[in-house]
């Protein structure tokens, strides 16, 4: 096996992208699992940004990191709530039940 | 191989499996759990990049607080597994086809296969630092005084989202009965007690 460098954890990272997209394509009526996919590409995002912040001695990688985590817990937050909103009215979180505002 | 060697290649193999069962289980409860451990294991490596700050926040925030909040999401709503299902078998050439071509591309640029872009030798090695170095006292040094002001916007965001979630699930019940203990304290005695005078009935 190779010995760990910074392409590693770029590797690891562009693969956990890979695997969260797939993730939108299969489970593509599922919120849920669609807004799980996006903390998975978020948590690939912030592997990268903490590998180059280690690998280049610069700490501004992670403040990054800090401030998307920040953003990525709103995010969820107020997802979650537009669901428990949309479920209240629909009594179903299928995506293609979702038409009513069609052109 | 070294020990760190071995422990990233340990950690990534349990991240990988963890977001195939994110993305493959058939409940959504266990998508969930899956998102826990991968959570777990990036953080495990997070803490070989000498990120111990962000590791521990990771584990603190995320899986305390944002995967809970899934967690009673997920319970809380009545889910049709069996139609949430419908098309994944369907999609599921296309939906691996691109995540194998996204993936090629990104690892070939960046992977230790294909052209060196990242070049620079230095990048290569890893400064390991000292063993009183606090990662938490240069994050915090640099995000008060660099970052002051994109901290406090930070900050802000959050109360944003605390007041939209908390705006988009309230909702009021007209049908619900509740106290009112101010009218209750301010209720005098003539409101509620009335004296009948009337004159004694004699017995039959």
């Amino acid at each position: 096996m190779l010995s760990v460098s910074l392409s590693s954890y770029l590797t690891l990272a562009a693969i956990l992208f890979a695997i969260s997209i797939a993730g939108i394509f299969l489970n593509r009526k599922n919120v849920i699992v669609l807004l799980m996919c996006v903390e998975l590409m978020l948590l690939a995002a912030n592997i990268n940004f903490i590998a180059f912040s280690h690998y280049l001695n610069d700490s501004a990688g992670q403040v990054f990191v800090f401030f998307i985590l920040t953003v990525a817990a709103a995010e969820a937050a107020i997802g979650l709530a537009i669901l428990v909103v949309l479920f209240r009215n629909r009594r179903s979180i299928n995506v293609d039940q979702l038409n009513e505002m069609k052109g | 191989m070294t020990f760190i060697d071995f422990n990233f290649y340990l950690f990534a193999t349990l991240l990988i499996v963890a977001a195939l069962g994110v993305i493959t289980a058939r409940n959504p409860v266990h998508s969930a759990l899956w998102l826990v451990l991968s959570f777990f294991a990036s953080s495990a490596l997070w803490i070989l990049l000498e990120a111990e700050f962000l590791a521990i926040a990771l584990v603190l925030v995320y899986v305390g607080a944002v995967m809970v909040l899934f967690l009673f999401v997920v319970m809380m709503l009545d889910i049709n597994v069996e139609q949430m299902r419908k098309g994944f078998v369907r999609y599921l050439p296309i939906g691996a086809l691109v995540a194998l071509v996204l993936a090629a591309q990104m690892i070939w640029i960046v992977g230790p296969v294909g052209p060196d872009v990242l070049g620079d030798e230095s990048l290569q090695q890893s400064v390991r630092h000292a063993a009183d170095y606090s990662n938490t006292k240069e994050l915090g040094r640099i995000l008060y005084t660099e970052y002051v002001l994109p901290f406090e916007i930070a900050a802000v965001i959050l109360l944003v989202a605390i007041v939209a979630a908390i705006a988009l699930t309230l909702r009021r019940r007209p049908a619900t009965k509740y106290q009112t203990p101010a009218n209750q304290v301010k209720v005098k005695r003539n409101d509620r007690l009335r004296i009948v005078k009337m004159d004694a009935e004699a017995k039959e």
